[in-house]
């Protein structure tokens, strides 16, 4: 297995070194001879277009190339599997070439499976493609084939608006499938948004930043990955159990006897955990997660905020002293102008309205602060 | 002929009902056009875009009913956002003006507000017609408006729309007068309905036919219901979960067998496996049943009950049926003419609940098969042409192969070959969406044999802006394209203009189209209305500088009015 791991490391450099304007040729090397017959060398020939023109890929395969594992570098991690391929589909030939100038959303499982290479983007889509016709294989029905194929299946987050069905019957297909799992109240949201809005929130990718008290590093999260309150909880569960108890650890003093012990997030959406989630709209204002469907929350997120439920509520009386004091500042300001604004507003009047807005926050505040509202 | 009474003439061509051939009537003369504009009463338009409301009122000013569509096809699928358009506003406050004696109205994918049907309702004595596929942006107050003001309503049929359920009280604004209800659907509502009002509408309309019921009606009203809707033909239920052991079970049963007219099942929002049994009497006189919004229900169960159909024309219904319960069908339902298998867990990993055998199966068993709408895991080419040869009479033909860009499984080839013996076998094939691998030669053989070809979807296919152009010049009947995530580009676009005009619409996304090829087009067509969605950019003018940044959604359409008025913000129209 030398050659193939010396090869994989050139990889990078080696596509880093390509010139954009030749044709690429991989030699394909029959370290693993076993050959059935054919021509041990195999050549799959890549072409990319000059630039200015539409970077078309095109692939010229050689009719003849069959799959063994005496594949370019790029491909040997498949090379195990490849032998179950070559030792029962002698006669057939590779898979025509792959249309990969658009499976660019289909990222999941080559990411996971392959190295992290620094490869350029098409390369990558390049893999995927390739991975996809190798992967796909279901009347092999081997072992390795069908669990890499339903990793992959399970791992690639879907394509916007594919499979072409309505969003209603994808609704009734994600109750059928989810329908084991207690859901509880999040099941009848999906439902009711089983005819939501269509279009409004697909876009590709909208991540959010997300940050949890006590953590000081932040996440991003991928609101379009999720259909409903429930996912989300666990995808945030898991983005922040690792660091929490990495927090934990740390401010105990580093004791890391007991590595595994991570409590789970739970309750986010429904204020019955220990935390609970909460967002930021595009107003500015904090909002409890969880009260409209999940259709309409997605578009107005613009960031989310993971808060102990204990210290929710002194956190808003906060949010109120300093929503009052910043709201009043304006208007203050130009009331003690006299409605005239020409020109800038004089230091002394600018501190006369801070003042006030001051004291009136303060008196509408600190009472509530006492009462506990 | 030198004197030919108009009369005469007119009282010839109310026989002429197909808009089609009336198109065709209205070119010979100036009188035949004038009688013909004046008697026509139904008009569709295909794209609401392409004219405006005065113009129909200028052309056919006795219009009575209309049938307009709005958003292109892809908007089902999420592709188009939101507000993209599709008003029916200014259709709905011209016809008040100038057609009070309008009656019927059809919209599929517009934006409907509760408001104008409001409007509606009070300006058009004699409405008796409203059937909303897929539209939104209503809630169940504008129906309330509906039932309390349209006097001699005869149908409200909303399919698959999203209205902002908010009571259910607007089932209790049909007055007591109304007894002329023929069509009622309202499937699509979510929320709750008063159920002994639904059962005094039910029982004052004898004449109710089609009458589909939405999740909140259970087993006890709808039995109820049958009992007293003596000439249903269409039934569509609600929930649909009961004890085989409880009396209300047993009075479904005996209100079932008791059911002669019933011909056309749907619905099943709810239901458990063991709640089909109570249906089985009426399955031997069904033509048409939809099981497709009922997950959970195994393959044996539908198999059990689908032997009881022996008349089936129309079957809907989830891959949980699986290859096996596919070639039960093929057995048991030879008349069957429309079948469609969605898919109950599309994004889940592989299980192969359809494949290709299942197809093959029903080709083999029903003959009269002419449309399909088919989610499968995988495909071959040899099954392709096995149904291509089994089954000559295909008008739609829409094969969704799930996981995008799959090759054949046997050989790894691309399906080129299986939809090229599709399109060269079935003659009078309309309608085509293709999927899985394929190459530039599936678009050769669609341009060279498909000759009808009306419709066409493409979706991760193709390898170069031929396959586009052998489509575009090879279907001289091609009025829809839409393609998706394929890299054709500029050249493809630009070939031929000329042929745009031919077509109502185009929709690309996701392709290699630049924006200077877009500008190109429309600079070449001044009759065209190409719009570029960029929901990421809110920009007000289209920047001068970008013009080699790819589009990512455009859609150009012919039109008589220049560009729209009411397009938002992210819509630019070049």
């Amino acid at each position: 297995m030398e050659e193939p791991s010396k090869k994989e490391e050139l990889c990078p450099n080696l596509l880093d070194l390509i010139p954009k304007d030749i044709e690429c040729v991989f030699n394909i090397d029959g370290d693993k001879q076993r050959s059935h017959g054919s021509s041990d060398e195999k050549k799959l020939e890549l072409r990319l277009s000059p630039p200015g023109d539409d970077h078309r890929w095109s692939t010229i395969h050689n009719p003849k190339i069959q799959r063994d594992e005496s594949l370019p570098s790029l491909w040997y991690h498949y090379s195990t599997t490849q032998s179950n391929f070559s030792n029962q589909h002698q006669q057939k030939q590779q898979p025509p070439p792959p249309k990969f100038s658009f499976l660019q959303y289909q990222k999941g499982p080559a990411v996971a499976m392959e190295s992290s290479q620094p490869c350029s983007r098409r390369m990558v889509d390049l893999r995927n493609a390739e991975k996809k016709a190798f992967a796909i294989n279901p009347a092999n029905n081997t072992a390795a084939a069908n669990s890499s194929q339903k990793r992959a299946a399970a791992a690639a987050p879907p394509v916007v608006g594919w499979p072409p069905i309505r969003s209603f019957r994808k609704n009734i297909a994600s109750s059928c499938s989810l329908g084991k799992s207690s859901l509880g109240p999040q099941c009848t949201i999906t439902s009711e948004i089983a005819n939501g809005k269509p279009g409004k929130n697909l876009r590709k990718g909208l991540l959010v930043k997300i940050n949890m008290e006590a953590v000081p590093i932040g996440r991003k999260i991928d609101l379009n990955a999720y259909d409903n309150y429930e996912r989300l909880s666990a995808a945030i569960d898991e983005l922040f159990r690792g660091l929490l108890a990495a927090q934990r650890d740390s401010s105990a003093g580093g004791n890391k006897e007991k590595p595994e012990e991570k409590t789970v997030i739970t309750g986010l959406c429904d204020g019955s955990g220990e935390y609970t989630l909460v967002y930021e709209d595009h107003e500015g204002d904090r909002m409890l997660v969880g009260d409209v469907p999940w259709h309409m929350f997605v578009p107005n997120v613009k960031r989310l905020r993971v808060l102990k439920t204990s210290k929710l509520f002194t956190l808003n009386l906060d949010v109120v002293k300093v929503r009052s004091r910043v709201g009043l500042y304006d208007p203050l300001k130009i009331f003690s102008v006299g409605g005239l604004l020409t020109g800038d507003v004089s230091l002394f009047q600018k501190i006369l309205a801070a003042l006030i807005t001051g004291a009136i926050a303060i008196t509408i505040a600190n009472p509530t602060d006492l009462v506990k509202v | 002929m030198n004197y030919f009474p108009e009369e005469v003439l007119e009282h010839i061509l109310d026989f002429v009902t197909s808009n089609k051939e009336r198109n065709a009537v209205s070119l010979v003369c100036k009188t035949w056009y004038k009688v013909e504009r004046e008697s026509r009463y139904r008009v569709f338009i295909g794209n609401c875009y392409a004219t405006n409301p005065e113009r129909l009122i200028a052309r056919f000013p006795r219009v009575k009913s209309l049938t307009l569509k709005g958003k292109p096809h892809f908007a089902d699928f999420n592709l188009v956002p939101h507000d993209w358009g599709g008003f029916v506003d200014p259709w709905i406050k011209t016809l008040a003006r100038a057609c009070p004696g309008f009656e019927e109205l059809r919209l599929k994918r517009m934006v409907v507000s509760d408001e104008i049907l409001e409007l509606l309702s009070k300006s058009f004595v004699n409405f008796k017609s409203l059937v909303l596929v897929s539209c939104d942006g209503f809630s169940t107050d504008g129906l309330a408006a509906i039932a309390a003001n349209c006097r001699y309503l005869r149908e409200l049929d909303l399919q698959e729309n999203e209205v902002d359920d908010r009571s259910g009280h607007w089932l209790s604004c049909f007055p007591e007068s109304c007894t002329s209800l023929v069509s009622l659907n309202f499937a699509c509502l979510k929320g709750e309905i008063n159920l002994s009002v639904l059962e005094r509408l039910v029982a004052r309309n004898p004449n109710l036919r089609s009458l589909r019921l939405n999740r909140a009606v259970p087993v006890e009203t709808l039995q109820k219901i049958i009992t007293k809707a003596h000439r249903l033909v269409d039934l569509g239920t609600g929930s649909f979960i009961h004890d085989p052991k409880s009396e209300t079970y047993q009075k479904l049963k005996n209100a079932m067998s008791k059911c002669e007219s019933i011909r056309s099942l749907s619905g099943f929002l709810d239901v458990a496996p063991h709640c089909l049994t109570a249906v089985y009497p009426i399955c031997p006189h069904l033509t048409s049943l939809n099981l497709s919004y009922a997950p959970g229900i195994n393959s044996n169960e539908l198999i059990k009950l689908i032997r009881h159909c022996r008349k089936l024309q129309r079957l809907w219904i989830l891959d949980c049926v699986g290859d096996k319960g596919l070639g039960i069908v093929a057995a048991t339902c030879k008349e069957l003419e429309e079948l469609r298998v969605f898919p109950s867990d599309p994004f889940g990993p592989g299980n192969a609940a359809v494949t290709e055998e299942g197809l093959v199966a029903i080709s083999v068993g029903c003959h009269k098969l002419h449309s399909l709408l088919y989610f499968c895991q995988q495909m071959t080419n040899a099954a392709l042409i096995t149904i291509a040869k089994n089954c000559p009479n295909f008008i739609r033909f829409r094969l969704c192969i799930l996981d995008p860009a799959k090759p054949d499984p046997d050989t790894m080839d691309p399906l080129d070959e299986g939809f090229g013996a599709i399109v060269q076998s079935c003659k009078r094939l309309r309608r085509l969406s293709i999927s899985g691998l394929l190459s530039d030669k599936v678009f050769l053989y669609i341009g060279t044999y498909a000759e009808q070809l009306e419709m066409l979807s493409i979706a991760f296919a193709g390898e170069s802006d031929k396959a586009m152009l052998y489509v575009l010049n090879g279907c001289k009947k091609l009025r829809k394209l839409e393609i998706r995530d394929c890299p054709f580009g500029n050249m493809a676009l630009l070939a031929d203009v000329g042929k745009y005009e031919t077509m109502r619409s185009l929709w690309m996304s996701s392709c290699e189209v630049t924006l200077q090829g877009c500008k190109t087009l429309a600079r070449l067509m001044p009759k065209l209305n190409v719009e570029i969605i960029n929901e990421n950019d809110l920009w007000d003018e289209i920047p001068a500088d970008d013009d080699r940044k790819k589009v990512e959604k455009m859609y150009l359409y012919r039109t008589l009015v220049g560009p729209r008025q009411d397009a938002p913000g992210f819509v630019w129209t070049l």
